[in-house]
């Protein structure tokens, strides 16, 4: 992973630039020099790559995060914003001529407004914790990221994190009202509020991913839902993923959207089960979970309806909750997938691509001639309803060379899926893990175009650079027209 | 003086190619059905996406319908209507309202408007079912953004961009939309109440039950009049309808439970499947403001919903005012006999400090040139927007003007 050559006269001022920050930054532990005090901060999820950054920042109010990047801004320093630190894909993996701004001081819920149903949150804030401050009076906060716990808003914003609810719930982004971001130059801009739909361009839409390269969020308004009246769930055991796949697409087609479907293969079943014992059945290749939420009356219909629908798809086992506890259950095996996996292997790879879902049996059966090709062993956890596939590549870091194929593995997995008519990244982000990839789904003008748009917030290009797109291009060169005056004749088309 | 009708996306490419080696601006429509909303653009030259037509994918189980930019509306629904499926935002038919034809709207400019009727609420809005484009940017060159799965984060989400963009940022050709399963019934509970204040709290109360409310609105007594439907024409109140959609088991449950609880407010009633397939499309495509002989300017005005009977308090003693509220009172539809001003400054006053923002949907060509028909932007947003139009039009040669004077 090459990242852009570190500026080193930057990094010759380490100690100058600290002291202007803590000019700005006055608060205890605002600033952050010492090595061995950054050293934690070297990393996000992507633990594989590690870079300690110039100096950590960690501001506590708005106008010490506009001074920061105005700083930076004027200085010609670069910014690499920071969540809770939970990426999967490298998107908050410091620079080394960079400057790590943490936002985690941001903490606050700053309202809870019922009347119009969204909640004013700090970026700090976990994903839990709003639903956390709601649920007492019945509501909840619906895109859950597997990191909810520990995942911070901001950083939602950011990647526009999913769950395994997003089939029926959507994703950060469509879950978002308002947002306070302050781009580098300093400028404190709001967008949206507590009404629907933006004036104008929808701003809020694309700083929603854009994975900290537009500016930096400092406050978020989200929509929080009423939660439903009940939810009940089917475990359903099959002999294929082509069956499981072909209940899927029975169900959906059948007119329900349930709030949860997700798919398990036999390698993954059977790692949740000796991890967690949540009762799964071990005679089958794969296991669908199916949750149906709502008015009560409509969730019992629904499951019949499901249960139907799995019986003439030629379910071996179907389990259906009939309490809150065995629903739970069901998802416990789910939940402890990754770690369960991390149990049976040193190491493993999660990656995140998306497929048409009627893809599932081609991808599952050449994803498993490349684990024979590679020599890794994979398992592979769906949220079905959407597409969005999990393998999770076993590998061993300490074997030399082997963290490097499970890269090239996950790599082809990625490279599938885009030949299949999906995408790179489902919900995880682009980041630095599949910036390199980028080129196989985008050619040069449909890149060129999606930089531009950075050029449009950031004409220097100091926000986190090294980040989503495969080449560094400068905006004055982007920005150069390919068409000349005078040059082209006129169209020989169709008028009226 | 020019009209482009590009059959193919190579045609559409030539088209604004030339725009830009000219330096020859273009109007950017489909088949004309919006084309008296916004700031008129005076240009020479026009391109149109009419022959840009065909549903290209339609994958019913996946969920999703690729179509040629210029399809129109009517071809498109009645695709999904065979798959008991729909485009779940409710795509708006202006036709009426701005004195056209009903039906004739196109795919693209569903999408470039990004206008969504009251379900709204419940499954976003036309931007959060875009999952992909190709499209013809301002700089002459063809682009493509998003994909066609549900879940992408893939790169920048032009796709929210090119929402609402009117035109002004790119040609759409080819879009990729999520498409839903149409319920098997609705109920429309009914609550009987002049009293705008009361009637955003019965919305707020029916949208906050567990009940899945898939729109909220509230129409006075003398819009009532003028929606031709059963047990509303000729009530005597006017009357807050909360949508249940779903099985007919779970209907009839949740509309006694709604029922039920909003019966303090005043009488309930209720409209069954059949009604309120016509009740709702009115209230979306503002059928009250659309009678013939109705001359009136029309706001489309998005605030937070609590604030909508304070903002029609300061609206109300304007000339020829007139309102009805959607998406639980965050949604407010204006009517003002005001035809030179368009009463511009009143509504933008009464917006302004609630954060929310007021369009003109209907008004005169003059009008529409002498006030601004989007909400002015604030000076930070005014200034990434500016940005964002030159690096994909730099030369303005796609719809200048439509939605900001200068941009």
């Amino acid at each position: 992973m090459e990242m852009p050559a570190p500026d080193q006269d930057v990094i010759n001022r380490r100690e100058s630039i600290a002291d202007d920050l803590k000019a700005l930054v006055p608060g205890p532990g605002g600033v952050i020099v010492d090595e061995d005090e950054r050293r934690p901060w070297e990393s996000d999820g992507l633990t594989a790559y590690r870079i300690q950054p110039l100096v950590v920042v960690l501001p506590e109010t708005v106008a010490e995060v506009a001074a920061v990047l105005r700083y930076c801004h004027d200085n010609g320093i670069k910014v690499v914003p920071r969540g809770a630190g939970t990426s999967l894909s490298g998107g908050a993996l410091p620079l080394q001529d960079g400057i790590l701004l943490g936002l985690g001081k941001f903490n606050r819920i700053l309202e809870v407004d019922y009347d119009n149903r969204c909640a004013r949150v700090q970026p700090g804030v976990t994903n839990l914790a709003i639903t956390k401050a709601v649920e007492a009076d019945g509501y909840y906060y619906a895109p859950d990221p597997s990191s909810q716990i520990a995942c911070s808003i901001g950083g939602n914003v950011a990647e526009n994190s999913g769950g395994v609810h997003c089939l029926k719930y959507g994703l950060t982004t469509n879950n978002l009202l308002g947002l306070e971001i302050v781009t580098l130059d300093g400028e404190v801009i709001r967008i949206g509020g507590k009404h629907l739909d933006a004036e104008g361009y929808d701003l809020m839409g694309i700083l929603t991913g854009s994975e900290g390269l537009l500016g930096v969020v400092t406050e978020v308004t989200v929509r929080i839902l009423r939660s439903p009246e009940t939810a009940r769930a089917l475990l359903i055991g099959f002999d294929s993923s082509e069956a499981a796949g072909d209940c899927v697409a029975k169900v959906i087609g059948a007119g329900i959207i349930p709030g949860g479907m997700e798919m398990m293969d036999k390698y993954a079943i059977h790692a949740a089960e000796d991890f967690v014992q949540a009762g799964y059945p071990l005679d089958v290749d794969a296991l669908l979970i199916v949750e149906l939420d709502g008015p009560a009356q409509e969730v019992d219909y629904l499951i019949d309806r499901v249960k139907v629908i799995a019986d003439d798809c030629g379910a071996r086992s179907v389990r259906i909750s009939e309490s809150e506890q065995e629903r739970l259950s069901f998802w416990a095996g789910r939940k402890a997938a990754f770690p369960a996996v991390g149990r049976i292997s040193p190491d493993y790879y999660c990656m995140d691509g998306t497929i048409p879902r009627n893809q599932l049996p081609t991808v599952l059966t050449r994803m498993a001639k490349l684990s024979d090709q590679y020599g890794l062993r994979v398992a592979n956890v769906f949220h079905a309803g959407d597409g969005n596939l999990h393998p999770l590549i076993l590998y061993d870091a300490n074997i030399p060379g082997e963290l490097e194929k499970a890269e090239d593995f996950g790599s082809d997995i990625l490279r599938l899926c885009v030949e299949v008519g999906g995408v790179l990244t489902g919900e995880h982000g682009v980041g630095v893990e599949k910036r390199d990839l980028m080129p196989e789904m985008f050619n040069e003008t449909d890149l060129d175009h999606q930089m531009r748009l950075k050029c449009a917030f950031d004409p220097d290009g100091l926000l986190n650079p090294g980040k989503v797109f495969p080449q560094l291009r400068r905006c004055a060169e982007l920005g150069r027209m390919h068409i000349h005056k005078g040059k082209m004749p006129f169209p020989d088309i169709p008028r009226f | 003086m020019s009209n482009f009708a590009p059959e193919n996306a190579q045609q559409v490419l030539d088209a604004v190619a030339w725009a830009v080696s000219e330096g020859a601006p273009l109007q950017v429509r489909g088949s004309n059905s919006k084309s008296a909303i916004g700031r008129p653009v005076n240009t020479e030259h026009e391109i149109n996406t009419s022959n840009l037509t065909g549903i290209r994918l339609y994958e019913p189980e996946e969920l999703i319908l690729q179509a040629e930019a210029g399809t129109t509306m009517a071809e498109i629904e009645a695709a999904l209507d065979e798959k008991n499926q729909q485009l779940a935002f409710e795509p708006m038919d202006l036709g009426p309202l701005l004195q056209g034809e009903s039906g004739t709207g196109t795919l693209g400019g569903v999408i470039a408007g990004n206008l969504s009727g009251p379900r709204r609420i419940r499954v976003g809005a036309a931007r959060d079912h875009l999952l992909g484009f190709d499209a013809v940017s301002g700089r002459g060159e063809a682009f493509k953004s998003g994909g066609r799965v549900m879940k992408n984060v893939t790169g920048y989400d032009l796709c929210k961009l090119m929402c609402g963009s009117w035109g002004t940022l790119g040609v759409m050709t080819r879009l990729t939309v999520k498409v839903l399963p149409r319920a098997e019934k609705e109920r429309t509970v009914l609550v009987h109440t002049d009293d705008r204040q009361q009637a955003v709290a019965i919305m707020r109360d029916g949208l906050n039950a567990p009940y899945d409310v898939t729109g909220a609105c509230w129409v006075p007594r003398s819009v009532t009049a003028r929606i031709d439907v059963e047990h509303v024409t000729g009530t005597d109140t006017g009357l807050v309808a909360l949508r249940l959609e779903g099985p007919d088991v779970s209907v009839s449950y949740r509309a006694a439970q709604m029922r039920e609880l909003l019966k303090d407010y005043g009488k309930t009633d209720e409209l069954h499947t059949s009604n309120g397939r016509k009740f709702w499309p009115a209230i979306r495509d503002v059928q009250p403001f659309a009678k013939p002989g109705d001359e009136r300017v029309v706001w489309r005005i998005s605030v937070a919903p609590s604030e909508a009977p304070s903002i029609l308090e300061k609206l109300n003693g304007l000339s020829g005012a007139e309102a009805f509220m959607d998406w639980g009172g965050g949604l407010v539809w204006l009517a003002l006999d005001m035809p030179s001003d368009g009463g511009a400054d009143d509504v933008r006053a009464a917006v302004a400090g609630f954060g929310g923002h007021a369009t003109l949907i209907r008004g005169s060509q003059a009008l529409r040139g002498a006030v601004p028909v989007f909400q002015p932007l604030s000076p930070g947003v005014k200034k990434l927007t500016e940005r964002i139009k030159a690096s994909f039009d730099p030369d303005r040669v796609l719809n200048p003007g439509r939605m900001y004077d200068g941009l």
